[in-house]
């Protein structure tokens, strides 16, 4: 009798630590399959197209530097308030559509998933991947906004650092499909916290450098009793870093830039094991 | 031993009753804090009772069986009985409480239509989408696609968009990717409910090649008996969670038909039968008795006779009964005329012979129909009932029926008559 030989076997009992990585090395062809999807349903009859990414962070900035810089005041010291929205405005994005839409993963995919077996970590992987695509579009669109600024000299000093912009990068987006799976593991039992979401990450870029300047404002500036608590939350750093690669506005605090890597790694190893604990599970709950 | 391609060992499924399912943190945290003050639960409905711990509700309970490789098994029972619960737990949509699932090879589910086709993308960008997600790689979706295209019927419209398809498009496109996939194990969940017949039977031949030539395992879930009798070459039958029957397809198509021909009775009692609504019942069929039996089995050829019994409300109006014979699977065979009943009012009875040459050996059920019509066509119908279950066996009679095929009916026709030879 030959021994017979399984190639899966589904455990009725399943370890803490059980993450379906082997599976996702086979999945190239399907998380670009994904990003293509999201890509291209997104701007389906769609006039503009993906101008729409152009045209969401130009007006926020807009709004931004007449209310926060121009009539509150909370404007950036030495560099042009414009760029200086802009390109908050387009790293928070990133970080912010990396949440909300890997949040929905369950409840959104739940048809699908439904259905059929894949690794599902390929689903928050490929929303991840393609909110880059928007990012870049809007990036390019900076980079013309800066060179515009270097040239008439309004103050911009690009420097070496935007080396590290790729860090910044995949730093952000790690953090963000951390949280939105942590979210979304936790939603497909309760839905209150869909509702979190929305209003919570609004919140959340107030408590971030996004709408106005750290270091021009005394309460917050290094030093300051608030400043520590503040650089905790691990956005700052990175958007930080971020502007003061490409505007030269601001300073790099590098115990909190590692700190808010810690953090990062954190939440995204967290998040990727809920979420596989509950992706075993979910079709019963959600 | 042969090579098994799934193994389910032990395999429970257990879903809480109410406690899930809409839930929300809010709604728990009250539930919760009722229960605790000892008052009623502000989140049940009226006249619900509280669901005890204990209340579970086992849709899949200590399941075992196997699959050798390259079967195509049906896996048949009423709603309810776990067939979908079990495909899922194959497919590995969701886990089981107790016990394991042994699998060898990639699996292929269709447990509906269009899975993970997205209405915004052409036909073209869904076939590379559900393939990938169906587990194949681009290359090998790329070596397949004019294959798939040319399957599935829908070449012309493979640039629009999937929300344009017709769902008839749409579950032949799927199919063409599913039934194309390099995979070993094909599961699929009622899908051919929806294309028009020469697709099923297009589909049903596919999927006979992919088992025969390809050396395929296919799970077959359907409540359609033609095809499940046309395509597996055994059968699961499932009820309430556990395997009540394994074995060859027309025996399990039978058990699934609560089919209780071998039950020896010969008194069929259908005065408490449920009836069609369109029957009015002026006249109604109290029971059915088969006289010259003890065992309502017969051979090839043997003619039996039975008593009807009837009570009527009048006797003015015209009475007419006929019989219609079917098949174990619930299809009809044909139709019996037995003429006009003399009747009174109250009881009366009626005895008949009943003729089997013309059906070939198997298992048969008879709805005996009481009814009037007119000269313009018009039908009354006063009763209908199923009253009489019976089996035909093989005689020294039936030797030309011994290589009798099941796609050739079931019933045998009047000899042509030899005219010039």
């Amino acid at each position: 009798m030959a021994e017979q030989k399984w190639t899966t076997v589904v455990k009725s009992e399943n370890k803490i630590l059980d993450v379906d990585i082997k599976g996702l090395k086979n999945c190239k062809d399907l998380i670009f399959l994904f990003v293509r999807r999201s890509f291209v349903a997104k701007y389906k009859q769609t006039v503009l197209g993906p101008a729409w990414a152009i045209i969401q962070p130009f007006f926020t900035t807009v709004v931004y530097s007449v209310f926060f810089g121009n009539i509150a005041g909370l404007g950036a010291s030495g560099v042009p308030n414009f760029i200086f929205y802009l390109s908050g405005t387009i790293i928070w994005t990133l970080f912010a559509s990396c949440l909300t839409e890997t949040s929905h993963t369950f409840t959104g995919n739940a048809g699908i998933l439904g259905k059929v077996y894949f690794p599902r970590l390929v689903m928050p992987i490929s929303t991840a991947i393609s909110q880059f695509i928007g990012f870049f579009i809007q990036f390019a669109f900076m980079l013309c906004f800066l060179v515009f600024y270097c040239v008439t000299g309004a103050g911009v000093k690009p420097n070496l650092f935007i080396a590290l912009t790729p860090l910044v990068l995949i730093q952000l987006a790690l953090l963000g499909m951390g949280f939105g799976m942590i979210v979304s593991a936790l939603t497909t039992k309760y839905r209150d916290l869909t509702m979190i979401v929305g209003f919570g990450v609004t919140l959340w870029s107030y408590c971030s450098p996004v709408a106005y300047d750290m270091f021009s404002r005394s309460q917050l500036m290094p030093g300051s009793a608030l400043y520590s608590i503040y650089m905790l939350n691990p956005v700052t750093p990175a958007i930080n870093l971020f502007r003061y690669a490409f505007l030269g506005s601001g300073e790099v605090d590098w115990l909190f830039y590692t700190i808010s890597w810690v953090t990062t790694i954190a939440v995204a190893v967290v998040g990727a094991l809920m979420f596989s604990k509950s992706e075993k599970t979910f079709m019963d709950t959600v | 031993m042969e090579e098994l391609a799934i193994k389910v060992e032990n395999v429970s499924k257990e879903y809480r009753l109410g406690a899930i399912g809409g839930a929300t943190l809010k709604g728990e945290i009250q539930s919760k804090i009722a229960k605790l003050r000892k008052k009623e639960d502000p989140n049940l409905k009226i006249g619900e009772k509280a669901h005890g711990k204990n209340e579970r509700f086992l849709a899949i309970d200590d399941m075992s069986f196997d699959v050798k490789k390259g079967e195509a098994i049906g896996i048949i029972g009423h709603n309810g009985a776990g067939k979908s619960t079990i495909l899922k737990l194959i497919c590995r949509v969701t886990t089981p409480t107790k016990g394991n699932i042994y699998l060898n090879g990639r699996i292929t589910s269709m447990l509906e239509v269009g899975t993970g086709f997205h209405p915004e993308l052409t036909g073209r960008e869904n076939v590379y989408l559900n393939g990938a997600i169906l587990g194949m790689s681009k290359a090998e979706i790329d070596e397949k696609f004019d294959e798939i295209v040319e399957f599935s019927e829908v070449a012309q419209f493979i640039d629009t968009p999937i929300k344009r398809y017709s769902s008839g498009m749409k579950v032949k496109l799927a199919f063409a990717v599913a039934s194309h996939l390099d995979s070993e194990i094909m599961i699929m969940d009622e899908v051919l409910a929806v294309g028009d017949v020469n697709f099923q039977n297009k589909c049903i031949e596919r999927m006979k090649k992919v088992a025969t030539e390809e050396g395929r395992t296919i799970l077959y879930v359907s409540h359609n008996m033609a095809t499940v009798k046309s395509l597996c070459n055994r059968c699961i039958v499932l009820s309430k969670g556990k395997v009540i029957f394994e074995g060859a397809t027309e025996e399990a198509i039978a058990i699934y038909m609560k089919n209780e021909a071998l039950d020896d009775t010969t008194f069929f009692d259908t005065s408490k039968a449920e009836r069609h609504r369109k029957c009015n019942l002026r006249h109604l069929l109290q029971s059915l008795e088969i006289l010259n039996k003890d065992r309502p089995q017969f051979e090839y050829g043997e003619k039996f006779t039975f008593r009807t019994k009837w009570i009527s409300d009048n006797n003015d109006e015209v009475l007419k009964m006929k019989l219609i014979v079917n098949s174990i699977d619930a299809s009809p065979v044909g139709v019996v005329f037995c003429g006009e009943l003399n009747h009174e009012k109250g009881e009366n009875i009626a005895e008949f012979t009943f003729d089997t040459s013309y059906l070939v050996p198997g298992k048969y059920t008879v709805d005996v129909i009481l009814y009037d019509n007119d000269e313009a066509g018009n039908v009354m119908f006063y009763d209908r009932a199923t009253a009489l279950r019976f089996s035909i066996e093989h005689s020294d009679e039936s030797v030309k029926l011994k290589h009798w095929f099941k796609d050739w009916g079931n019933a045998v026709l009047p000899c042509v008559e030899k005219i010039r030879d």
